[in-house]
């Protein structure tokens, strides 16, 4: 593998790019199969994906990938569509800033690391840490979700970050969750679609779980409160962009959903002492 | 909405007062300007005379502020039976947790009496053989750098070419920066004290972890921002437009913990800028749930210098605990551009008092571990160390260079430079300087221009004492103080400290 290529924010040329990518009409394909380069390293792809964002396209898909990292990182475009084709590596659409990223394939760990505004839709599963921090935009995961999924998302006003899961989530979904919403639809399991631990810590945001979700899965600070008029409307709402995102159908009736919430929004207001000693 | 994890009910115990505020009433003109400030409301107006109420904190605001002159805040005389192993705090702290069934909170840096190493150590002047320099006539350079070195130079027609693959250098003119303190824990007037100040000087100041306020990214080219566990603030330009960029793991008063800002400090501009709900406390993980081992953070690294296109240095900041020259030693082969080490007795906003005064490892003790281990595997030149917790003055700074420090960490006398009297109530919210508040009243008495002025002061003053102690070293660059330790002398109790220093013993000479 040749020296990775770290532009240093000057306006370098460098042949990132020169042997796969090709740019028509505001699209651009980036075929990782014709790159001499294999495994492409990810600072060679990333690099070709900033030039494609830098010349304005519009579209940008990415074939034959494997495993590179931190794809799209702070990508800012707005309108901007990328597809990934294959499977994407750790951090994926971090710090993500309004494009819209669709993986079809599995996604790895900390997909949408910390993002901020615009879509991931996975074709498939998304593993461990998923939504970790985000503070807007959507992740829609057609399959099933890893441990620690959409942990300390945030919310204010209306920039409300929103996560669907079509599968399963395993433990500690929605940690220390501070704002948001997190859908988890079950769909294609049997049994409970949630680990344990679920929302704990959580002071703000709220989760939806289709199914049964026993009291023993909450988490501290988790509680189990009853589906409002505005949730089911917000679940509608979700279920729309789901379907729309996947083509299929998800189960629409309303019977069967449970809401978790934040049992305060202080959760250790009276756990410590300020006497000074 | 329950109370959350509380022990229970309260069951209160009355403790005797710690401090009282003494009114001279041949003097007081009842103008009552002391009860109006003091936020602890620890004075009132009764009858005719400006009475203590209780609750006194020694914040010392009263007596600023008496036009007569006329308060003197007293300690109380010990309440309690003498006994050399019950202290008295010892005797409080179990009669408040019994009370309340709390973990004890506190905040500035661990308050226990024990002297600092640095005040165990001894620096060295220039006699005869090595001529010593006079500063005032003589240029002694201070300017620092903060990045990471190539490890060498690329020579090509004969120019020096860059290499590819290094973030760039940012230059400090004195090898001090501000330590990270967050909007929230202190008020947007004290940050942006802090910036102007950072932006004068020409040295970098520290974000804190509570995202940047729209209005304070003027000053972004001298801002460190600071990633931590509970990712607040973070946008594409809270990474792209600072001057670095610099990931918590811990912080040298509550190593391992994480960040609580308690509902009450959450107002409607800090909720804006860490966006989570009004009033609701912010946490911080512990953990950064994506940093589980030495690749991990190597990976929140590499999407930190990708996202930023590798126009800024990521670095990271670890608190100095029993194993940190190993840590050290993993966080640069992760790609880290600058280590920052804080000490034991670093300040907080807010933590619980037994992580705050009895774990980590003294600021000293880890500049040299981690400067000594860093030599040894060839890794000390690629990286600047950055450290801090705990220095009070700038012969601690000088120290810490000679230990093995390239950069200072400076943020407690910052605030005592604005008017902080290290009060250690911090977490209350009520700080009668406006420095550690969202009460806008508060905040409105702090000034950001005169405490900026102020803390350029201060920070000029210790720059221009490097230079004397520099110049009487017979050293005319900072750069060949630190890590010196063969400058430096140990005069302490225990000589095992010197050793493990690396440090030689008073008495001990080169040879």
């Amino acid at each position: 593998m040749r020296d990775a290529c770290k532009p240093k924010g000057h306006s370098h040329e460098c042949d990132c790019g020169r042997e796969c990518m090709a740019i028509a009409d505001g699209r651009a394909v980036i075929d990782l199969d014709l790159s001499s380069e294999r495994p492409m390293h990810y600072t060679t792809l990333n690099c070709a994906v900033r030039k494609a964002m830098r010349q304005g396209c519009g579209s940008i898909e990415i074939r034959g990938v494997i495993g590179q990292r931190y794809l799209a990182a702070t990508a800012s475009v707005p309108g901007l569509h990328i597809a990934v084709h294959g499977t994407p590596g750790n951090d994926l659409g971090a710090f993500l800033n309004g494009p819209t990223i669709e993986v079809f394939g599995n996604a790895q760990d900390m997909t949408g690391n910390t993002m901020n505004a615009g879509r991931i839709i996975v074709h498939g599963n998304a593993w461990d840490v998923t939504g970790l921090a985000a503070r807007g935009g959507q992740i829609l995961v057609k399959g099933d979700t890893g441990y620690r999924v959409g942990i300390h998302m945030k919310e204010f006003g209306d920039v409300r970050p929103t996560l669907v899961i079509g599968g399963t989530a395993k433990d500690h979904l929605g940690e220390y969750m501070a704002g948001g919403t997190a859908l988890v639809l079950g769909m294609g399991g049997e049994g409970v679609p949630v680990g344990r631990n679920l929302g704990a810590g959580m002071h703000g945001g709220r989760i939806f779980v289709r199914g049964e979700v026993p009291p023993d899965r909450l988490g501290p600070g988790a509680a189990l409160a009853p589906v409002l008029p505005s949730d089911t409307r917000e679940i509608m709402a979700l279920l729309d962009d789901f379907e729309r995102a996947f083509s299929i159908k998800s189960p629409r009736s309303m019977d069967g959903y449970v809401k978790v919430v934040p049992s305060s929004s202080r959760p250790f207001s009276g756990y410590y002492d300020k006497t000074s000693v | 909405m329950s109370e959350g994890a509380g022990a229970g009910k309260r069951l209160d115990h009355r403790l005797p007062e710690r401090f009282v505020p003494t009114i001279d009433h041949d003097l007081c003109r009842a103008c009552q300007r002391c009860v109006k400030d003091c936020s602890y409301q620890a004075l009132e107006f009764r009858g005719s005379r400006v009475v203590p109420a209780g609750g006194c904190v020694a914040c010392g605001r009263c007596i600023a502020v008496c036009p007569a002159n006329c308060i003197e805040v007293r300690p109380v005389p010990p309440q309690f039976a003498p006994h050399g192993n019950w202290s008295e705090r010892a005797r409080r702290a179990i009669l408040a947790q019994a009370s309340s069934g709390g973990v004890l909170l506190s905040s500035c840096g661990a308050d226990d009496d024990r002297p600092a190493i640095f005040d165990d150590l001894l620096l060295d002047a220039a006699q005869v053989t090595n001529p010593s320099i006079d500063p005032l006539r003589e240029p002694v350079e201070t300017v620092t750098y903060l990045g990471r070195r190539p490890g060498r130079l690329d020579v090509q027609d004969g120019r020096v070419v860059v290499r590819e693959g290094d973030t760039p250098l940012i230059r400090s003119d004195m090898p001090l920066m501000f330590g990270h303190i967050s909007l929230g824990s202190i008020s947007y007037n004290a940050q942006k004290a802090m910036f102007m100040a950072a932006k004068e000087l020409n040295i970098v100041a520290g974000s804190g972890e509570g995202g940047l306020h729209p209005d304070l990214y003027e000053y972004a080219d001298r801002i460190c921002s600071e990633v931590a566990s509970g990712r607040f603030g973070i946008k594409p330009e809270y990474l792209k437009e600072v001057a670095a960029v610099e990931i918590k793991i811990g912080q040298g008063a509550k190593p391992g913990h994480g960040g609580h800002l308690p509902g009450e400090k959450v107002t409607a501009m800090i909720s804006e800028t860490r966006m989570i709900p009004l009033g609701t406390d912010a946490l911080s993980p512990y953990p950064h749930h994506d940093v589980y081992s030495i690749e991990d953070l190597a990976q929140l690294i590499s999407v930190l210098k990708e996202a930023t296109e590798y126009r800024t240095p990521v670095g990271v900041k670890i608190a100095a605990v029993h194993n940190v020259g190993a840590i050290a030693s993993g966080v640069v082969r992760a790609g880290a551009d600058f280590l920052t080490v804080d000490g034991f007795k670093g300040g907080t906003g807010a933590a619980p008092r037994v992580i705050r005064d009895h774990a980590g490892l003294p600021i000293e003790v880890a500049i040299s571990a981690v400067d000594q281990r860093l030599v040894r595997e060839g890794l000390r030149n690629r990286v600047t160390v950055c450290a801090g917790g705990g220095v009070r003055s700038s012969a601690d700074m000088i120290k810490a260079l000679a230990l093995g420090a390239d950069v200072v960490m400076v943020s407690t006398a910052a605030l005592i430079a604005m008017g902080c009297r290290v009060c250690q109530q911090c977490h209350r919210g009520l700080c009668s300087w406006g420095i550690a508040t969202q009460r806008d009243d508060l905040i409105a008495r702090l000034d950001p221009y005169i405490a900026s002025a102020r803390v350029v002061h201060l920070f000029h003053a210790w720059n221009e004492e490097l230079k004397e102690v520099l110049g009487a070293m017979g050293i005319d660059s900072v750069e060949s103080l630190v890590g010196n330790r063969d400058r430096l002398r140990y005069r302490g109790p225990n000589p095992k400290i010197a050793e493990v220093m690396g440090v030689k013993h008073i008495g001990e000479g080169w040879g």
